[in-house]
């Protein structure tokens, strides 16, 4: 495997393979030096379009748990705002010879365009409302560290479905690993054909099905129109709350929490809520995928054999 | 086709992991000793040296494992191991004699990289090696403190070591290089 696009450039077999490699890296953070060698020497570009937290410390931190030497490119303060487009800047920056370049942006296929500019492998950190492969993943980790298998998991994905690629990237990968996915929240935030991929659902009446309810975070700055009449009004319809989260109920949020929007204070505290769980497990996640691309490929290198001497 | 060469049978197995037990023993009197195997065989052959150590000395004495698919010098060309072990090393290393035990010694590269973990949990007092069995053929200037069998063998030869726990019989063999990979 050569990038990661997309969860769909992964099977359930490649899933299995890089989180059983994730669950050996816990073995890293615990010790006392938490680094191994295994990328020494290789160069990891973080490429950062947009405001993030979660991901990009957890790439850091990843790459420098392997040994990788890592670059931080965020895109204000740079020659972007200068007007320099993302060709130019993946261009200018492939010149430092990156052996991956993660990549995060507002806008959708970006990862895909600069996988097609570079010879790094390229992970897709976020593409505006498309995918983030790296949170899904680490979404089957949390759970399956939490449940076991996720065969036949009743899994609800709640709120707004539409300016989420974390939904995305989660139906599918949720999906190939053999759990039922519904997604619910108001008609607005559900995009059109929905059905065709999974259960949908507009109210919380069946929430109690569910063996996992995965809240979304309401993207305002995804928001360009009313798509809800008022946060207040989308809570108390659609926020989690200690009334309508079960006991047995196992709660994630891909953070970060609007507190009081779709997640009530209560339940972000809860015994049920493995959102904890879930930032930490990205630095585990994120190591396997970057080993699993950068190791067993030897890099391109040009042919160093100089032309032969002619009498 | 040649058949695959027998070199230790069971028999010959337990009475080296035996005779070994007594030297690591009688090597390491008076000084603390903990027994760490090399996933995946040497980890088994480990853990049998080490019942052996312990009834000898009577008391009970660390065993750890360790993995070192994260430490090898080939990733880059080898491709990343389906099968990566987690490590278990619940000792301080700091006061034992670490007797670090695999399968069959070649170019001294396996080796190398599990100092090279070990030293990622702890300063041990001091590291030996024991081998099952040592081939030759050496790139790094190591050597064994115990060995099973001197195997003198040709590149294109392979060995095969089997233990009970993980193919079902104990036995060593030796194959040329082409039928192993057929």
């Amino acid at each position: 495997m050569r990038h990661l696009l997309s969860i769909e450039d992964l099977d359930r077999e490649a899933i299995e393979r890089i989180l059983d490699r994730a669950k050996t890296f816990t073995d890293v953070s615990e010790r006392e030096i938490k680094k191994v060698p295994a990328l020494r020497g290789r160069r990891v570009l973080n490429l950062f379009y947009e405001a993030s937290t979660r991901t990009r410390s957890s790439f850091e931190l990843a790459a420098k748990s392997l040994s990788a030497d890592v670059i931080n490119f965020a895109a204000s303060g740079s020659a972007v705002d200068k007007g320099e487009s993302l060709k130019d800047t993946v261009q200018t920056l492939s010149a430092y010879r990156p052996d991956l370049i993660c990549i995060r942006t507002p806008f959708v296929g970006a990862a895909q365009l600069v996988a097609g500019w570079t010879t790094a492998s390229v992970v897709n950190a976020g593409d505006g409302k498309h995918e983030h492969p790296t949170q899904a993943l680490l979404d089957v980790y949390t759970l399956r560290e939490r449940v076991g298998r996720l065969e036949g998991l009743n899994i609800w994905i709640v709120g707004d479905i539409t300016h989420s690629r974390v939904a995305r990237s989660c139906i599918l990968a949720f999906q190939t690993m053999g759990a039922k996915v519904t997604v619910a929240g108001p008609p607005t935030l559900i995009p059109r054909g929905m059905e065709a991929m999974c259960d949908v659902a507009y109210d919380l009446d069946r929430l109690n099905e569910a063996d996992v309810v995965y809240a979304l975070r309401m993207q305002h700055e995804r928001m360009t129109d009313s798509f809800v009449p008022s946060l207040r009004e989308y809570a108390s319809v659609y926020q989690i709350d200690g009334r309508r989260l079960g006991p047995r109920q196992v709660l994630m949020h891909p953070g970060p929490v609007n507190r009081g929007v779709e997640l009530a204070a209560e339940v972000i505290d809860s015994p049920q809520a493995v959102i904890g769980q879930q930032v930490e497990a990205g630095v585990v996640v994120r190591m396997a995928v970057l080993y699993e691309l950068l190791t067993g490929r030897a890099n391109p290198k040009p042919a160093l054999t100089p032309a032969p001497l002619t009498a | 086709m040649p058949e695959p060469k027998i070199v230790l049978d069971e028999d010959d197995i337990r009475r080296t992991l035996v005779r070994i037990a007594h030297e690591v023993v009688e090597k390491n009197s008076g000084r603390p000793v903990a027994l760490v195997g090399i996933h995946r065989r040497g980890a088994h052959l480990a853990n049998r040296l080490h019942r052996l150590v312990c009834d000898l000395l009577d008391e009970e004495v660390p065993l750890g494992d360790i993995d070192i698919a994260f430490y090898r010098d080939d990733l880059n060309t080898r491709g990343p191991d389906p099968h990566v072990n987690a490590s278990n090393l619940d000792f301080r290393m700091e006061d034992y004699t670490v007797v670090l035990v695999d399968d069959v010694l070649y170019t001294g590269r396996t080796v190398r990289a599990a100092i090279e973990a070990l030293f990622d949990y702890g300063r041990p007092a001091r590291i030996q090696l024991a081998v099952l069995a040592d081939r030759g053929h050496r790139e790094l200037p190591l050597r064994p403190d115990y060995v099973g069998k001197n195997l003198p063998t040709a590149r294109s030869e392979r060995v095969n070591v089997r233990v009970r726990e993980l193919d079902g019989a104990d036995v060593v063999t030796i194959t040329e290089l082409e039928e192993a990979f057929a």
